[in-house]
């Protein structure tokens, strides 16, 4: 599956297109298809997001889980705080890359 | 240290009214990000892995306690109750907001800092010895010279777009504690027939080409040391590549040229520019020199410390330097607690390290390129109760130059262009090394996420670089480098290894160093003189 990620513009704080909107979690990602660079361009071009990209995800059963270690690292936080980490999801601290 | 006079006030001022303005019409979406980043850099902001980071500079790594405890501050107020020290004696701070970026460049402005030239191909922010003014082998005071450059290079129009950024170190003893062979320009104040001058390196670097700086000047007369600079940056400027950014930096200029041939240009340079007399009036360097007049030593100070606790003992004996005042000490905060993130420190740590410089320090503090700190002038009979205060604040770390004092960068935790993660690493290895670190004496492991070596691993007696090998994190291990005035670069010793292998790794080769070596050799020492061959044989059988 394709989702769509980038950063909000003011905060810059990763965020994840959920069809509707932007979600802090991965796990509210849904698959974009091939609308991923249609959807960017609208988006950012409202300002709703900042530098927004598409990437490779699969399913998993907490949600989507991004292919690449770097999207991973981004879906959680740092991985060596815990307490930065995303509390939504409790794997967040401990997540195996 | 240096005060800003109204000149360096209005201009930092005026920066962060523009960069308000800037942020304003980026959220208003007049500017584009394309457009906006640019601007954003020049104000040290960038957009990382989660949020936006600011990288604030601290000219030559100095600063007091007022400064210390705005960062503390920013730290509490913007972003999450902690910064992050970096191999450049900077600061950085990782969950920054756009909309809030002008305040806190508002409130650096108001203890004399910034975030200019932190970013972008400019002159960068000058490095320096920590030990600068306190260092009992030093030949003069290098920080007078590096104010003078940060003063010259501050939107010197000229220098604002160079191919590549520009790094610069000064120091002032025959120890490099700067490594100043691997910056753009290295500078070492020399003494020659009772005249100060300078020796001068150039084309030193790490990143994807690492390479050792080559002397191109023995002794440069200090009274021309800005046109010689000015004359370096301009063979640069001209003839640097801007066609390949990865063979933008001056480094590979001054290889392709040969280094004679290239201190040929700069001398032919130099002869053209000397006539129009840019070279800093005495007058102004004497003046520039008074910020870093010594402070009020006291005389006839005792020299003994009382060592009767241990753990203060091990502290004293690990973390503590000669200073060239008898009485007096130089100490060294580590922020390299086993299992912690190497550099870290808390708003709480840091407004404590700001007490105590003030308090036992002459109100003076240092960054290190080793993401440590300094407090430069501390009377020994104050050693005990500075180490008390750091204790309290879990930053009595006896660890400097041991194993566990492990340069690391951000890496993929944070780093948008890493490709692997450092930190753990560093913990990993720190857990490991620790109980055994004393055994080995000065070890100096150096970690980079990415090519680009902000780690430094090229310089470390031991380096490790992350990599990213089909889409997973993969460790090379490097022997051999040194960032001192005995300047080596690391080399890859085979294939790489998982995050664990990489650990594993090192134990290994730590073990075979401690067969060969002989009475006193440090690792390095034995490296030279074995070579890598049992160290292969150690790791891959």
């Amino acid at each position: 599956m394709k989702i769509l990620t980038g950063n909000d513009l003011g905060s810059g704080a990763v965020v994840w297109w959920t069809g509707e909107g932007w979600s802090r979690f991965v796990a509210d990602a849904v698959d974009v298809d091939e609308h991923g660079a249609a959807i960017a361009a609208a988006e950012e071009a409202a300002r709703r997001v900042n530098a927004p990209y598409v990437i490779e995800a699969s399913a998993g059963p907490d949600g989507p889980v991004p292919a690449h270690i770097k999207d991973r690292v981004r879906s959680v936080g740092p991985t060596v705080r815990d307490d930065l980490a995303l509390a939504r999801d409790p794997r967040a601290g401990s997540y195996v890359i | 240290m240096y005060r800003y006079d109204q000149y360096d006030q209005a201009i930092v001022d005026a920066r962060v009214d523009e960069f308000r303005d800037q942020v304003a019409r980026r959220l208003s979406g007049e500017f584009t990000e394309d457009q906006f980043k640019p601007l954003r850099l020049k104000n040290g902001l960038y957009l990382q892995l989660h949020a936006y980071m600011l990288r604030v500079a601290i000219p030559y790594g100095t600063l007091d306690g007022r400064q210390m405890r705005m960062l503390a501050h920013i730290a509490r107020k913007y972003d999450r109750d902690y910064g992050h020290f970096t191999t450049r004696q900077n600061i950085q701070y990782n969950w920054i907001k756009l909309e809030e970026a002008g305040d806190i460049l508002a409130d650096l402005a108001s203890v004399e800092m910034h975030a200019i030239q932190t970013s972008g191909n400019c002159i960068r922010n000058i490095s320096s010895d920590q030990f600068a003014g306190a260092a009992a082998d030093e030949v003069g005071d290098p920080r007078p010279w590096a104010e003078l450059l940060r003063q010259w290079s501050t939107f010197h129009p000229e220098f604002s777009y160079l191919p590549r950024k520009f790094k610069i170190a000064v120091v002032g003893s025959d120890t490099d504690r700067a490594a100043i062979q691997l910056h753009d320009i290295g500078l070492q104040l020399v003494e020659q027939g009772g005249e100060l001058g300078f020796k001068v390196f150039v084309g030193g670097g790490m990143g994807r080409t690492p390479i050792i700086g080559a002397c191109i000047k023995d002794f440069l007369p200090a009274r021309h040391f800005l046109s010689y600079q000015e004359a370096i940056l301009r063979v640069y400027n001209r003839y640097g590549r801007r066609d390949n950014i990865y063979k933008a930096r001056i480094k590979i200029l001054v290889t392709e040229l040969g280094a004679e041939e290239f201190a040929r240009q700069v001398e032919a340079e130099w002869r053209e520019i000397l006539p129009l007399g840019i070279d800093a009036p005495v007058a102004e360097i004497e003046r520039i020199e008074g910020f870093f007049a010594p402070p009020p030593f006291e005389t006839g100070l005792a020299d003994d410390v009382d060592l009767s606790d241990p753990d203060f003992a091990v502290w004293v004996k690990q973390n503590v330097h000669a200073h060239k005042v008898p009485g007096y000490a130089i100490a060294t905060i580590s922020l390299k607690p086993v299992g912690g993130i190497p550099g870290d420190a808390s708003s709480a740590q840091i407004e404590r390290i700001a007490d105590l410089a003030e308090r036992y320090s002459f109100d003076e503090i240092r960054v290190t390129h080793a993401q440590n700190l300094v407090l430069p002038h501390v009377r020994k009979a104050d050693l005990y109760a500075l180490w008390q205060g750091l204790r309290d604040a879990d930053l009595a770390n006896a660890n400097l130059d041991l194993a566990s004092d492990i340069i690391a960068c951000p890496g993929l935790d944070y780093c948008s262009l890493a490709n692997a993660r450092s930190i753990p690493v560093a913990q990993a290895l720190a857990e490991r090394l620790a109980p055994i670190e004393r055994d080995p004496g000065e070890l100096k492991i150096k970690i980079s996420g990415c090519i680009n070596a902000c780690g430094h691993h090229h310089a470390g007696h031991i380096g490790i670089l992350g990599v990213d090998r089909k889409g997973e994190e993969n460790y090379q291990l490097l022997l051999g480098g040194s960032g001192a005035e005995d300047a080596s670069l690391a080399k890859i010793i085979g294939p790489g290894f998982t995050q664990d292998g990489v650990v594993e790794a090192v134990d290994k080769v730590l073990g075979r160093y401690r067969e060969l070596r002989t009475d006193g050799e440090r690792f390095l020492d034995t490296y030279r003189r074995v070579g890598v061959d049992p160290f292969k044989a150690a790791v891959y059988g």
